[in-house]
């Protein structure tokens, strides 16, 4: 019986004009343009400086500050109010100004005041922003100091693990994938069932013997080995257009995502059974999608969460898998690492497809 | 005529009010969405859990310790016995920054003037560690300054407590900035994230409910019916468009109200030219929704249409969360045509700067563009679709 | 011979509303049995709860032998339902169709080819056998549809106003498929508003608010209640509703 229903539903997807196409051009799409986009990667901050003074030491500050490569110099401004105009129309993210006798001060009392003022709007962009002119100004009193290198001083080195060259679509791009994951293999299932609701063939087939988990059975397979293709096709994708392969193995990953897949298409169907119209169970599908994904770390690191929002992602599958797939790419983690990830995520998938076993009625 | 237009936009009202679960979303997702970004989202760096592997154990390497754990940026979660223990923390991902002070931190950096200080980072997420590193090696040179502001020759300034002694007495040397943050001065993200998410909702709602529900007339026939009634079509788009007017009108205020009052983020220019702009939005994006409406026959194409052209768009390309100024040239380009960039820009300006109107007058020029294009266009597209 | 359908006192409530009130019949092997009322007299609901696809609220009904509250799934096993919607897959292709429903009804997979060529082309309809089926005209959907639902030869058919919408010479073709059907033993137990298609059961009721208020064959109702044709009976007894149409 379930051979016949499931030569239905593939013969369904294959005939759709729409689905083949968006299953080949949505994972390619997203990971094309997310990646650019995507990213809080604070740099190029840009700066507006004004100098009061005019001596050789403040011109040298500016371009010490430039010259770090993490600040453009947008414009020397002729006083604070034409800084601040530049700030309010979004030519500057913050204001340098360098007050007269700031070289003779320095000089002859050793210490000298600036003043920096940062756009507060991007709240990372001003705290990153003004750290890392503080570190300057600090490095360059050590450089001016009489005393050299007497003075009690602090070598500080940075190592950066994983990612040496802090690429930001190296941690993207595995991250992303699941969020494709997500949308094919959510969404279309969601409108799967309660598609046939409002065609009529659902009644067709409530009068037919055919067992609820055998039904829902037919239904989630075909998404099911989707998300592997799916998947291929990402991996191929973050190869292809970035040169991207998991430091781990990508069979952990498949292990994992054949879970993760479950998982969403069986939530999918569960809308679907609930939803009485295409444009209902859409919405729904919509509105908790978008929830999960700004839950679930991707954009946004979970340590920043206050606890209680911490613990909320517990319970968003999304987050593990994106965990999993950032480990085993970035960290070549193994399932030994992901225990935690493996049973929650079984879990999952035994919760949701036992409710959208449950929640198909054939008798109404 | 009045009449009959006034009973078709009751007919509208009636189809959203009958459809208790979407009617739920639409009012619900301004609440839940600027709770979320307002208090669960942020990109801030708090209390992040780091550890030290302390090899040295004297009085200075104890005080900078302290004072990373006293800063609100970090608190010292695991002090580690042996080098081989940072690896085993990276791997379990319990500290996404180790802090190695290097053996006789205090001699070295007293006597031989520099000693070293490690900052391994697990960087797979480069901006969160870059980040890390940053706010770490500014506290560290704070420490640094004061130390040196408390004895210029190299000496012992710490005193018994590995503080660096009497820093209220001696002025700070060297270059001290005085810092001041604009318009946000406690660095809140909510600050970033409401007018994104105003954005975000307003076109949700007015393109993608009004492009469907014209849709959805089509599918079940119920448009020609409509269509050949005495009614003007144009008569008929518009009464489409009222209910959801109406309910961005409720969103607007829910998304202002719980902005000033919840997330504390004021209104900091002027609240009518805020409103009438938030109109303008409004408008382009019905403009929006009916152009698609004409587009297609079937609501799954529409829905699609406005989920991968105008919500994808809005999140991701609007400056909503990521800065537009970072993107490669072709987004940017892309970012252009966006309507929500532009009105993103403006609330900007006036809701959280408290910058007039003038300083929005090229963004405000752009989107009334918009909206006659595509008014144009649509009307085009629907009477051409009607002959 | 034992009846097929034998249903007793059944109920069906929707809140306060009473859709089926208490009716009680036989239907015998081999029998077309009509299930004649106005729309919302309560005939959809009563086919529906005897189909399995809703739980009466009381009262008893056996289908095929099996209960129908307690084991709807070996009552399915045994019917052919055919909806008042056109409920084919329009996706599918004419033979897709057939063989996904004859798979489901446990046809073995060697007699389904077969079988579909030998109904393709009893009911002239070879050419169209690879056409998607929602490309079809309306006559041939209906036609098409109830072939599938006898296809795997069940002891009863339940069609819910199986010809709305077609000429009366589309309806005539179709009563012959159903006149075939019944010869090879199937049970026939339709529901209908034409009355035309009344004279060609054996046996009608005649249903009016939830009640079953006359039951006997055509030609007995019009002499009881003194009337050439069905429609006059029909009338006769619509008129004593108290219920709004639905």
């Amino acid at each position: 019986m379930i051979r016949y229903l499931l030569e239905k539903e593939f013969r369904q997807i294959r005939r759709n004009r729409f689905l083949p196409r968006m299953i080949l051009a949505f994972p390619l799409m997203v990971l094309l343009v997310f990646p650019g986009a995507a990213s809080f990667e604070v740099r190029n901050i840009r700066l507006t400086v004004v100098d009061q003074d005019k001596s050789p030491n403040s011109r040298r500050l500016v371009d010490k500050a430039v010259s770090s490569g993490f600040f453009l110099l947008s414009r020397m401004s002729a006083d604070y109010a034409q800084a601040l105009d530049m700030v309010e129309r979004d030519r500057a993210d913050m204001i340098l100004e360098i007050p007269r006798h700031f070289e003779r001060d320095l000089v002859r009392e050793q210490r000298a005041s600036v003043r920096l003022s940062a756009n507060g709007v991007n709240a990372v962009k001003a705290g990153v922003g003004s750290a890392y002119l503080t570190s300057i100004l600090a490095d360059y009193s050590r450089d001016f100091s009489h005393y050299g290198t007497s003075l009690a001083h602090v070598e500080v080195v940075p190592r950066f693990r994983f990612n040496p060259t802090l690429n930001y679509i190296v941690f993207m791009v595995p991250a992303l994938m699941v969020m494709v994951l997500t949308m094919l293999c959510g969404f279309l299932p969601a409108l799967n069932i309660v598609g046939e609701k409002e065609a009529g063939t659902m009644e067709q087939m409530n009068v037919t013997p055919v067992p609820r988990f055998l039904f829902i059975f037919s239904k989630l397979l075909p998404y099911w080995l989707m998300g592997f293709v799916v998947l291929t096709l990402c991996f191929g994708a973050a190869w292809l257009f970035y040169g991207l392969l998991p430091v781990g193995n990508l069979g952990v990953i498949y292990l994992f995502a054949a879970l993760y897949v479950l998982t969403i298409s069986g939530f999918g169907l569960v809308i679907s059974n609930h939803s009485r119209t295409v444009q209902q169970a859409m919405f729904v599908m919509y509105f908790v999608v978008i929830l999960l994904i700004i839950m679930s770390g991707l954009f946004t690191p979970v340590q920043s969460m206050p606890p209680w929002a911490r613990a909320l992602t517990m319970l968003n599958p999304l987050k593990y898998l994106m965990e999993v797939m950032r480990m085993v790419y970035l960290r070549g983690s193994g399932v030994a690492d992901m225990v935690t990830h493996l049973t929650a995520l079984a879990g999952f998938a035994l919760f949701f497809n036992t409710w959208a076993v449950l929640s198909y009625r054939k008798t109404g | 005529m009045s009449r009959v237009f006034i009973f078709f936009v009751r007919k509208e009202f009636l189809h959203i009010f009958r459809d208790v679960r979407t009617m739920v979303i639409l009012l619900g997702i301004p609440v839940v969405q600027l709770i979320l970004f307002g208090f669960a989202i942020s990109t801030e760096v708090k209390n992040a859990r780091i550890a030290v592997l302390d090899l040295s154990r004297d009085a200075a390497s104890r005080a900078v310790t302290e004072r990373l754990d006293a800063s609100a940026y970090f608190d010292v979660g695991w002090h580690l016995e042996h080098p081989g223990d940072v690896e085993k923390v990276f791997r379990e991902g319990k500290a996404p920054l180790v802090v190695v002070f290097s053996e006789r931190f205090q001699q070295q950096m007293l006597h031989s003037g520099s000693a070293g200080i490690q900052l391994i980072a697990d960087a797979s997420d480069p901006n969160y560690a870059t980040t890390l590193t940053r706010y770490a090696e500014a506290i560290i040179a704070d420490f640094e300054r004061e130390l040196q502001a408390s004895d210029g020759v190299a000496a012992d300034g710490l005193s018994a407590d590995g503080q660096p002694g009497s820093t209220q007495a001696a002025a700070p040397q060297g270059i001290v900035p005085q810092l001041t943050i604009l318009y946000n001065p406690r660095l809140q993200s909510a600050y970033q994230f409401v007018p994104g998410v105003l954005g975000m909702i307003l076109m949700l709602i007015c393109a993608m409910m009004t492009a469907i529900s014209i849709v959805r007339e089509k599918e079940t026939g119920t448009m020609e019916v409509l269509l050949v009634s005495p009614v003007r079509p144009i008569l008929i788009i518009l009464a489409k468009a009222v209910p959801y007017f109406v309910l961005s009108c409720v969103n607007l205020a829910t998304v202002l109200l719980l902005s000033v009052f919840v997330l504390g983020v004021p209104v900091a220019g002027s609240l009518v030219w805020l409103v009438l702009v938030s109109f303008l939005f409004v408008f382009v994006s019905l403009s929006l929704g009916l152009l698609v409406s004409t587009l297609t026959r079937s609501q799954v194409v529409a829905m699609l249409i406005s989920g991968m052209s105008f919500m994808l768009p809005v999140v991701l390309l609007s400056g909503m969360m990521f800065p537009v100024e970072h993107m490669p040239r072709v987004l940017q380009m892309l970012s252009h045509m966006i309507p929500a960039k532009w009105f993103i820009i403006v609330v900007k300006d006036l809701m959280i700067k408290g910058a007039g109107i003038s300083a929005a007058l090229p963004e405000v020029l752009v989107l009334c563009g918009m909206a006659v294009v595509f008014v144009t266009l649509s009307l085009l597209n629907f009477k051409h679709r009607l002959e | 011979m034992k009846p097929v359908i034998e249903v007793d006192r059944l109920v069906k409530r929707f809140g306060g509303f009473t859709a089926v009130d208490h009716i009680s019949f036989e239907v015998a092997p081999g029998e077309i049995f009509g299930f004649l009322g106005a729309n919302g007299a309560g005939k959809t609901t009563a086919m529906r709860m005897l189909c399995g696809l809703s739980k009466p609220t009381s009262g008893t009904g056996k289908v095929a032998g099996y209960d129908i509250a307690s084991h709807p799934d070996e009552v399915k096993k045994r019917i052919g339902y055919m909806s008042q919607k056109f409920s084919l897959y329009g996706d599918l292709r004419v033979w897709e169709n057939i063989r996904l429903f004859a798979g489901i009804y446990g046809v073995p997979q060697r007699e389904i080819a077969p079988r579909t060529d030998a109904l393709l082309s009893r009911l002239d309809f070879a050419a169209e056998r690879n056409t998607l089926v929602r490309d079809l005209p309306l006559g041939w959907k209906q036609k098409l549809s109830f072939s599938v639902s006898v296809f795997h030869h069940p002891g009863i058919v339940f069609l819910d106003e199986p010809t709305g919408g077609v000429d009366p010479v589309t309806r005539r073709k179709f009563w012959e498929l159903i006149y075939q059907a019944a010869d090879e033993g199937i049970t026939v137990f339709v529901t209908t508003h034409y009355m035309d298609e009344a004279e060609y059961c054996h046996r009608v009721s005649v249903m009016v608010d939830g009640r079953i208020e006359a039951l006997d064959t055509p030609e007995r109702l019009k002499q009881q209640f003194g009337a050439t044709e069905m429609d006059e009976v029909f009338q006769q007894l619509a008129r004593k509703a108290q219920r709004q149409e639905l």
